[in-house]
């Protein structure tokens, strides 16, 4: 009776997998060892209607309405389908006069006390309560008496609001909060008729994953404040995407009406976001419909910004960078491009590297890794970390800066077999389900390693030797993956860089997630927007040969990175160039730089600043041209996420006014600077991407359109032969409401193309194998960079460690009313026996002195630092000012003086 | 025999005022049974159990020592005492815990000896003050005394008991809820499969649930041997049982009588016992066994109360509690404030419950008070069928738990023997007892 067959293990394994038969309405269908019944039924055809059971939770089986008749020894019995597994010769019958009473009888008793107020409720038309009746249900109401009353709505939080007497009380939202978040703040209250969703007095629903219980709630009794009352289903319009707020690329269903975006919905794919999304990724979409979105070139005359045609703001450009060009190309820095699609970033490489001539381009502001070392770390993917037997985190707050890889990992330690190894200067949202827990303070990271690899000293804060034991002994029981980022923006990255390659020389089968945070900061990096890279993942030297013949010349010698491309338009640089012009790319610095003060001195002190931005800030203030750009779902493209994963970008809107996507920006730049790119769509740009970045090869526009590929494709391609794992089709139109029609990318990359892909583009000598220089190799293995020497603290100081908040002064933040209010004030935590030496408690103030700024701060004692280290939020306010006023660039860390008042 | 002379079992020290205390329970023979049990081995114990045939005293008559036998295969965690008696007319438990709260403990030591396990729960419903005082410093005092705790009477078995309150839901004496609520959670009954308690019971652990007065039972089976309590009864329900009479009867209370030997006819009319319905009126229907069981009329009073025997004539004998309606009692009253009962206690997790328990109290009090339509009595019917398909007894169910197929018993019962009622009701506009 029973099999074997094989399916694909996250980790790309052909695992086998016991399958046996069992009877469905007469017919035999095949079923998984430990399969549901109503998943088995879903897979052989059919759909048992439900509305509790959701295939990423765990089934409770309280609607009652996938009820099917199982027969058995003892007769035919009515089984929730969701609760029980199929069983090899099971008997099943989902289409009996029983079960069909049964279903009726459900629906009748769900509509009884439900408002039917469908007219006016968001989810009515994508309902499917609404659907199921019309399905499965009774006709007719015989329902005569006075129903169910409750005040409505009520906010549960800023963002959700709860109608109770909408709600079919099926536990979706609840068992989210607890089982997928992690946070159970709402919770069923009373019982009988009167059970109702709550939460606890005094407390809010404050989870950061709040909207999904929206998406999955199968009624409107939870409704999104942004959305509510904004637009009719059937109203909308939509297609499919990858949300690039952060840089985990969960994919997403856009929607829109009138060329306003109304909504993002999760979309269930297995490698990235199971369907799930943050409330930031989700809410802060809206700021693409901002009033204050930049339409029109602008210009600096006379003091003031003044609107002018492309072709006067290119010009403009053109002749500013040349005069720059005068005192050499390194007196060019262009920063930023986290933010670009894969083409835009490749364009802005290509403008930079190759038609200006500089290396000094860097999409990371001095917030993030070394691009070399980023990639040559060997690197995995989410599903890897998720069934690897340990993961060691080396980064920030993960539910603070990638809020989807942290679910990903809760589930992976709570449910799986995943132990986790953390390693950070105060506690994060995973300490509470990690195995081991090791502090440091600011600069001890590498010691901290050195401790755990190779048995050296290990610093002050993580001399528990049992701890460490038992870090080693987890490291050393399978496969290990090292999550590496960013614990601190206080502490030079080097730092962190250098531990992740001790690491990677300790531990030589691990593999790499770099918790870089900007949308596409990893697809800038593969593009080249990083010194001393270039396209395809290759080095500056390596690649020099290959891209001269791709592009006719290439950057004579290393660039600089942010840090320092900003100290030598400061002045602070004695060594080569000052960088006169600045190239913006969708950064906001003096929010992202660090160092707040040398960002302001950098952009006072360049003669020429290039701003090219979606919306307004202060960078506009310093800009002598402004070049408005298409955002996220506003053009088409390519991203890649952090595991180097290629997904295709939807455009559901037009861009407003005369804002352009910024591959069109770079080649029409280049054509004002003398020299055309030949890109005439999106399209040939990825192909020239495909042609000469070797780590891009293979992943034509072909692959990327097709079916298979659309949950992305993981560059480079694997030798082996490509499995495009077929996204199955949900017969559930519960699993992702509303979604299950979407055009999957939206149209094709292809449109618009007038040349056929394989055509060589005009005016470019392409490489190919045959003739030309050899195809380059990839970096890999560890690189060489200078780490800084960390001095020990005095002993009257504290060290400061800067860490990430999901909402903070960020610029789409800002833009969303509903979330604004939610960015947190500023607070330094700080051990509470350092409070006490102070004589100070939680909600007292502290004056801090860094070699740069005196600022007086609430303070708030926090457990988990060890002594003499303070943290507090990055980009939020801070007492009178904010934690990027203390940094200084210049020194690896940051130590404080810390006084009472 | 007269109904008034089987042994008293578990009543035997009531009637005296301080039968809560120790000193009176150890001068009646208290802890006999356990010191004599713990001369024996576990398994004996057990067998000693079985041969008494004891039915599990809760309502579901499951036999305590097969459920131990099979348990003993299996080793069990935790031992569950469920005291959660909270049923409109079911009051038997309430007078255990508050008169012979040693007997119960001793039960529960001895259970546990029999099952080899050292934590033992006495859930005890909330409202029950005197009883948890009772219990608790009964088991205090039974610590102090050796017979529960570390070592017991030298026996080298320990034993921890722990008692604690229920928090105010009737749900809770469902069993897999009772668990949840110990767990210290909400009192939602568990999917049956797979939470079967003997596999997956307390804190995820092999788990046996027994009701207060089973536990009772123990001592005297223990001390006087499984067969003298076989011989007591008659067919499967061998023993005394506990009855609480309530309603319309002269004499309402607990009463410990032979199984079978007695009928409801001895128990709702004999002087000793309940003493006939007051005023001299006739007898218009009972329930049998707790207001979750269909009804009987006057034409079943000679049933004898056994457990196979109500269960043969469409009914159970439940929990033991007796309800009388003299002719004078409206039946869609009747059945109302028993709707309505369920309904406030449906835990509101499984549709048909929650909406239908709701939905069918509404409907109940519109007929009663008069604005009932004549097609409400199919709509009852066929939203009962909803909860409970087929109608049939013992019913099917869609709901998790039997909480959703109890709530039918009073309608169907009451609109089956008493349609002409029903139809009064609609035709005048009002009740007619009003």
């Amino acid at each position: 009776m029973t099999d074997q067959t094989t399916s694909t293990n996250p980790a790309g394994e052909d695992v086998p997998v016991e399958e046996f038969e069992f009877t469905l309405d007469g017919q035999t269908v095949r079923a998984r060892k430990g399969e549901l019944l109503i998943a088995a039924a879903e897979r052989a055809g059919t759909f048992v209607p439900r509305f509790c059971y959701h295939p990423r939770m765990k089934p409770v089986g309280v609607c009652r309405m996938c009820l099917v008749e199982v027969n058995g020894p003892r007769g035919s019995t009515l089984m929730p389908s969701c609760y029980i597994e199929a069983t090899p010769g099971m008997d099943v019958v989902t289409e009996s006069d029983k079960v069909k009473k049964a279903q009726d009888g459900v629906l009748e008793f769900l509509l009884i006390n439900h408002p039917l107020d469908c007219p006016v409720c968001d989810k009515g038309g994508e309902c499917p309560l609404q659907d199921q009746t019309l399905a499965y249900g009774p006709g007719e109401s015989r329902f005569v008496e006075e129903k169910r009353h409750f005040e409505k709505p009520i906010p549960i939080s800023e963002l959700v609001l709860l109608d109770r007497e909408r709600c079919i009380q099926c536990s979706r939202c609840t068992r989210f909060a607890d089982e997928v978040a992690g946070e159970a703040q709402i919770d069923f209250i009373g019982r009988g008729e009167q059970i109702q969703i709550g939460t606890f007095p005094e407390l809010p629903f404050t989870s950061y994953f709040s909207g999904n219980t929206v998406q999955i709630c199968p009624v409107g009794a939870l409704t999104a404040a942004p959305y509510r009352f904004a637009a009719r289903p059937w109203d909308l319009d939509q297609v499919e995407s990858t949300c690039t707020t952060c840089a985990v690329g969960c994919r997403v269903a856009v929607q829109s009406s009138s060329n306003r975006l109304t909504r993002l919905l999760g979309i269930d794919i297995d490698p990235v976001n199971h369907g799930w999304l943050c409330d930031k990724g989700r809410f802060a979409a809206d700021s693409i419909n901002s009033e204050d979105r930049l339409t029109e070139p602008m210009v600096r005359k006379d003091g003031s910004l003044v609107p002018v045609s492309w072709h006067e703001a290119l010009e403009f450009v053109a002749q500013g960078l040349q005069a720059a060009l005068a005192e050499g190309p390194e007196s060019i820095g262009v920063i930023g491009g986290g933010r670009l699609t894969n083409e835009g970033a490749y364009a802005w490489a290509r403008l930079a590297k190759g038609v200006l001539g500089t290396d000094s381009v860097d999409a990371q502001l001095g917030d993030g890794l070394p691009g070399e070392l980023v990639l040559g770390l060997p690197r995995a993917t989410i599903d890897q970390a998720a069934s690897a037997a340990t993961v060691i985190l080396l980064t920030g707050d993960l539910r603070e800066e990638l809020p989807i890889l942290f679910l990903r990992l809760r589930a992976a330690a709570v449910d799986g077999d995943l132990s986790i190894v953390e390693l950070s200067p105060q506690a994060t949202s995973l300490t509470a389900v990690a195995d081991v827990s090791l502090r440091y303070g600011p600069g001890d990271v590498g010691a901290l390693v050195d401790a755990l690899v190779s048995g050296g000293t290990p610093p002050a804060a993580a001399t528990d030797a049992t701890a460490l034991a038992d870090a080693r002994r987890l490291i050393g029981e399978g496969p290990v993956v090292v999550v590496v980022g960013r614990p601190s923006l206080a502490e030079d990255g080097e730092l962190v860089a250098a531990a992740a390659q001790a690491l990677a020389a300790a531990l030589p089968d691990a593999r790499f997630l770099p918790a870089l945070r900007r949308g596409n900061v990893l697809g800038a990096i593969d593009m080249g927007l990083a010194p001393g890279l270039l396209p395809g993942r290759v080095s500056l030297e390596t690649g020099r040969d290959w891209f001269e013949a791709a592009w006719g010349s290439v950057p004579a010698s290393r660039g600089r990175g942010t840090s320092d491309i900003l100290a030598a338009a400061a002045g602070d640089q004695t060594e080569g160039a000052r960088v006169t012009a600045l190239v913006v790319l969708g950064a906001e610095p003096l929010a992202d730089f660090p160092d707040r003060r040398l960002a302001r001195r950098a952009l006072d002190g360049a003669e020429f600043v290039v701003a090219v931005a979606t919306a307004p800030g202060e960078l506009l203030d310093y800009a002598d041209v402004v070049l408005p750009a298409a955002e996220a779902h506003e053009r088409p493209g390519t991203t890649t996420n952090i595991e180097g994963r290629i997904s295709r970008l939807g455009q559901k809107l037009v861009p407003p006014g005369q804002s352009w996507p910024d591959w069109m920006i770079a080649g029409e730049l280049a054509v004002h600077l003398g020299q055309d790119l030949g890109f005439d769509s999106v399209g040939t740009v990825w192909d020239e991407i495909e042609r000469t970045a070797v780590s891009h090869r293979g992943i034509t526009r072909a692959v990327l359109d097709a079916h298979g590929a659309a949950d992305g494709i993981v560059a480079p391609l694997r030798v082996s032969a490509v499995s495009l794992s077929r996204r199955s089709a949900p017969l559930d139109p519960m699993a992702v409401p509303g979604v299950e029609s979407v055009e999957r990318q939206g149209a094709s990359m292809q449109a618009g193309l007038a040349a056929s892909p394989d055509a060589a583009t005009p005016g470019t000598a392409t490489p190919t194998d045959a003739s030309g220089p050899a195809r380059p190799a990839m970096v890999s293995g560890p690189v060489v960079f200078d780490v800084p020497h960390v001095a020990p603290a005095d002993g009257y100081s504290v060290r400061l460690v800067a860490s990430r908040v999901l909402y903070d002064h960020g610029t789409s933040v800002g833009a969303v009313a509903a979330l604004a209010n939610l960015v947190p004030v500023g607070v330094l935590r700080a051990n509470p026996h350092d409070l006490d030496d102070l004589g100070v408690t939680t909600g007292g103030e502290v004056r801090l002195r860094s070699t740069t700024a005196t600022l007086v701060v609430p303070v708030e004692a926090d457990p988990s630092l060890p002594r003499k280290v303070v943290a507090a939020d990055f980009n939020v306010t801070l007492g009178d000012g904010t934690v990027a006023d203390l940094i200084d660039r210049a020194s690896p860390v940051v130590d404080l003086r810390m006084e009472s008042l | 025999m007269a109904v008034t002379d089987p042994p008293k079992i578990v009543t035997a020290r009531m009637g005296h005022p301080d039968s809560h205390t120790l000193e009176r329970y150890l001068a009646t023979g208290g802890y006999d049974g356990l010191r004599k049990a713990l001369t024996m081995t576990p398994e004996g114990v057990a067998a000693e159990v079985d041969a008494a045939s004891l039915l599990g005293r809760g309502g579901a008559g499951f036999p305590a020592g097969r459920k131990w036998s099979m348990l003993r295969k299996n080793p069990v965690t935790y031992l569950v005492v469920n005291g959660d008696e909270s049923e409109p007319a079911t009051f038997k438990d309430h007078l255990l815990v508050e008169r012979d709260p040693h007997q119960l403990i001793e039960g529960v030591v001895i259970a546990a000896y029999a099952l080899q396990v050292s934590q033992v729960f006495i859930f005890l419903r909330g409202e029950f003050a005197l009883g948890l005082e009772r219990v608790q410093s009964a088991l205090n005092d039974a610590y102090s005394h050796g017979a529960v705790g570390r070592d017991i009477f030298g026996s080298g078995f320990s034993v921890d008991v722990v008692l604690h309150p229920g928090a105010g839901a009737y749900i809770c004496g469902e069993e897999t809820a009772l668990i949840e609520s110990l767990e210290g959670k909400r009192g939602f009954p568990r999917i049956k499969p797979p939470f079967f308690p003997a596999a997956i019971g307390l804190y995820g652990d092999p788990t046996v649930v027994n009701n207060v007065e089973t536990m009772s039972n123990l001592p005297w089976i223990i001390t006087n041997g499984g067969a003298a309590f076989a011989a007591l009864g008659g067919g499967r329900s061998t023993g005394t049982r506990l009855f609480a009479l309530a309603g319309h009867v002269v004499n309402p209370g607990v009463f410990e009588l032979q199984m079978v030997t007695t009928t409801f006819n001895d128990l709702i009319n004999a002087p000793v016992l309940g003493g006939g319905i007051p005023h001299g009126r006739g007898l218009k229907a009972f329930i049998p066994g707790g207001v979750s069981a269909p009804w009987f009329g006057p034409d079943q009073i000679d049933l004898p109360l056994g457990q196979d025997e109500v269960a043969e004539a469409g009914s159970m004998l439940g929990s033991g509690s007796v309800v009388v309606m003299d002719d004078h009692t409206c039946a869609v009253r009747a059945a109302w404030r028993i709707t309505k009962f369920f309904s406030r206690e449906s835990c509101g997790q499984c549709t048909p419950c929650r909406e239908g328990s709701g939905w069918l109290e509404r409907i109940m009090e519109r007929i009663e008070r008069g604005q009932g339509r004549e097609e409400d009595l199919d709509l009852l019917l066929d939203a009962c069928d909803n909860i409970s398909p087929g109608l049939s007894w013992p019913p099917q169910q869609t709901t998790i738990c039997v909480l959703g197929p109890s709530i039918p018993s009073s309608i169907t019962s009451a609109i089956t023997m008493f349609r002409d009622e029903f139809l009064l009701h609609i035709k005048e506009g009002g009740c007619p007892y009003d």
